[in-house]
């Protein structure tokens, strides 16, 4: 090998110009294939938008019978469920990731953080079936009865909590989706709060600060930036979850003020009707379903990557 | 209550609550497995693994689900794993800091946590209305898809970890670039890349949304790949939702297997991992 063969030299180079067009084809495929996803849901939701107009998202209206659809009441499942799956995960998350960076002894550290972990990989049905069958019942005997009786002297409050503990509904969704999401935001919490200079806390301490103190005072504000990044990452997941949300979520097509009311989503809905949706402008109307859940998602992920993709080249710096 | 007290009770409240909130996630994640097993174990026999999906109100097993599942995981991971690693070699060799490099970088991440359902409307819309009917090729299709983000980002990340000295002395020796990373820095991040297999795997083997309408389900022994295909999440969510005592403990058996081997292949990932990080701080 010690001789440079030419014709060896100019397969070489042949050989590179391959490998180097196969991995920017297979780079550049990613891109179309988020092309692809916009243009083929704008495509087959079309005939839809055509049809209703913009009344589409303000109609509350969904009539298979009829052919006549709005995607209100799946737009208000959506964001009230995953609202409710932030106000409970969120908090929750902040504990577990301030839990595994700064109180956890360094034995239990990588276990407990495996489990959070494990979490996260449990696939959605099963939180689907486990929500049906565990959660819903514990809720509907113990949670909901006592959440209508010390709200009904509560005005405003009272509202949210009315009618009978069905156990499916709206805010067993959203205690599921917490579930679901809890790992997600405490894994990314705990890894900005790894990344917070320990010179930092250690001033902190030194001018006599109690733990909470310095994580308020000197943890957080550091970490702002992704802590934020880290729940509108959540935020991303509860409001796509498919499959979680379908088997809790009672799917009726309604706006009920009521938590305990039975809801829908948007993927609960397209999960649902989809195999069984006769008719184009059925089809049509859930495939738009679609590219409003699309719409939304895409614009909380890729501000939370834009955030936590500032978080890390302030790092780099 | 003098400002000195109120500090430390404020700080004790707090970090019991956060002592609180792991607990919290710990009991569900203890509460699911304790209830798959629970169940599963009543449903499980081995009908499941050597008789067919039964149909309402008999007894039967999840043979052509499981077979369903391994064969479209397996395509999805066929087709899917080397396209994410060829893009994740060119993020990491080829384009680097590129305009284009930090496009795709994002855009897969924002893939990467997409609704896996919009991934499933997109290969029906591709696919299935092109050909004219569900079939396991479109959910194999929608597995790759889902696929793809975790083996690019795996692989970048594994590549940008192999010491930039093996680069050079394999670049001083007069390699081109593919020689260098196809006979140095693929086999110097194998480990990784094997792990970021794994993810993928794990990640899509659960996945349900994207498979209702894609592969459908089929209660019959098929492996027409051109044809609906059985698969386990479908089967898992049809049973669940059944009236029939039958279908449900089926449901449960499923789950649990599904459950099982998704946690295994993350464990493992996880394992390799630290092995290799021993590696490299013991190495140099």
């Amino acid at each position: 090998m010690a001789i440079i063969d030419p014709r060896h030299a100019a397969k070489q180079l042949i050989y590179e110009r391959i490998f180097r067009a196969g991995t920017l084809a297979a780079a550049i495929l990613v891109l179309l294939i988020l092309g692809g996803v916009a243009i083929s849901l704008l495509r087959g939701a079309w005939p839809a938008a055509r049809h209703f107009g913009f009344s589409f998202i303000t109609r509350e209206i969904w009539n298979p019978v009829t052919d006549e659809y709005g995607a209100l009441a799946p737009i208000y499942g959506t964001v009230v469920t995953s609202l409710i799956a932030m106000v409970l995960a969120v908090p929750a998350g902040f504990g577990v990731a301030l839990f595994l960076t700064e109180l956890c002894p360094p034995l239990l550290k990588r276990p407990i953080g495996v489990a959070v972990e494990l979490l996260a990989a449990v696939p959605s049905i099963i939180y689907g079936i486990w929500g049906l069958f565990v959660l819903a019942p514990v809720l509907q005997r113990h949670v909901q009865p006592w959440l209508i009786e010390h709200a009904h002297s509560i005005p405003g409050i009272n509202k949210l909590f009315l009618g009978p503990p069905f156990g499916i509904g709206i805010l067993t969704a959203g205690v599921v989706l917490a579930i679901m999401v809890l790992p997600f935001i405490a894994a990314t919490m705990r890894d900005v709060f790894d990344t917070v200079p320990p010179m930092l806390k250690e001033s902190g301490y030194g001018l006599g600060a109690t733990t909470w103190e310095v994580i308020w005072n000197v943890v957080v504000p550091h970490s702002r930036v992704g802590i934020v990044g880290g729940i509108m990452l959540g935020l991303g997941r509860a409001l796509g979850e498919t499959m979680a949300v379908t088997f809790v979520i009672g799917n009726a097509h309604r706006i009920s003020t009521s938590l305990l009311a039975p809801g829908t989503t948007i993927s609960s809905a397209i999960a649902n009707e989809f195999t069984e949706a006769v008719g184009d402008l059925y089809t049509s109307s859930l495939i738009a379903l679609g590219l409003l859940l699309f719409l939304i998602t895409f614009t909380v992920i890729a501000a939370a990557q834009a955030l936590l993709r500032r978080l890390e080249q302030r790092i780099a710096v | 209550m003098n400002r000195r007290m109120y500090r430390k009770v404020m700080n004790a409240m707090f970090l019991a609550l956060s002592l609180l909130a792991t607990l919290t996630g710990l009991a569900c994640l203890a509460a699911i497995l304790w209830t798959l097993i629970s169940h599963g174990l009543t449903g499980m026999s081995w009908h499941v693994f050597k008789q067919m999906t039964p149909p309402p109100g008999s007894e039967g097993g999840l043979l052509n689900a499981l077979y369903g599942s391994a064969v479209m995981t397996l395509l999805g991971i066929l087709i899917g794993s080397p396209i994410g690693v060829l893009a994740g070699t060119y993020l990491a060799e080829y384009g680097r800091s590129s305009r284009l490099s930090t496009l795709i970088r994002f855009i897969n991440d924002v893939l990467l946590s997409a609704p896996s359902i919009i991934i499933g409307l997109f290969i029906y819309e591709i696919v299935v209305v092109k050909m004219g009917h569900f079939s396991a090729l479109a959910g194999a299709l929608a597995l790759a898809v889902l696929a793809i983000p975790v083996t690019l980002r795996t692989t970048e990340d594994m590549l940008n970890l192999v010491p930039i000295g093996m680069k050079d002395s394999s670049a001083a020796l007069g390699a081109y670039p593919w020689r260098t990373i196809v006979s140095v820095l693929y086999p110097a991040a194998r480990s990784g890349i094997v792990t970021g297999l794994l993810l993928a795997i794990a990640r899509i083997s659960g996945e349900t949304a994207p498979l209702l309408f894609t592969a459908l389900n089929n209660q019959f022994w098929s492996t027409n790949l051109n044809a609906p295909m059985a698969n386990l999440p479908v089967v898992i969510f049809q049973f669940a939702l059944s009236p029939y005592k039958e279908w449900q403990n089926l449901a449960w058996a499923g789950a649990l297997i599904i459950t099982v081997s998704i946690l295994i292949l993350s464990i493992s990932a996880r394992v390799i991992l630290a092995i290799l990080q021993a590696e490299r701080s013991s190495g140099r």
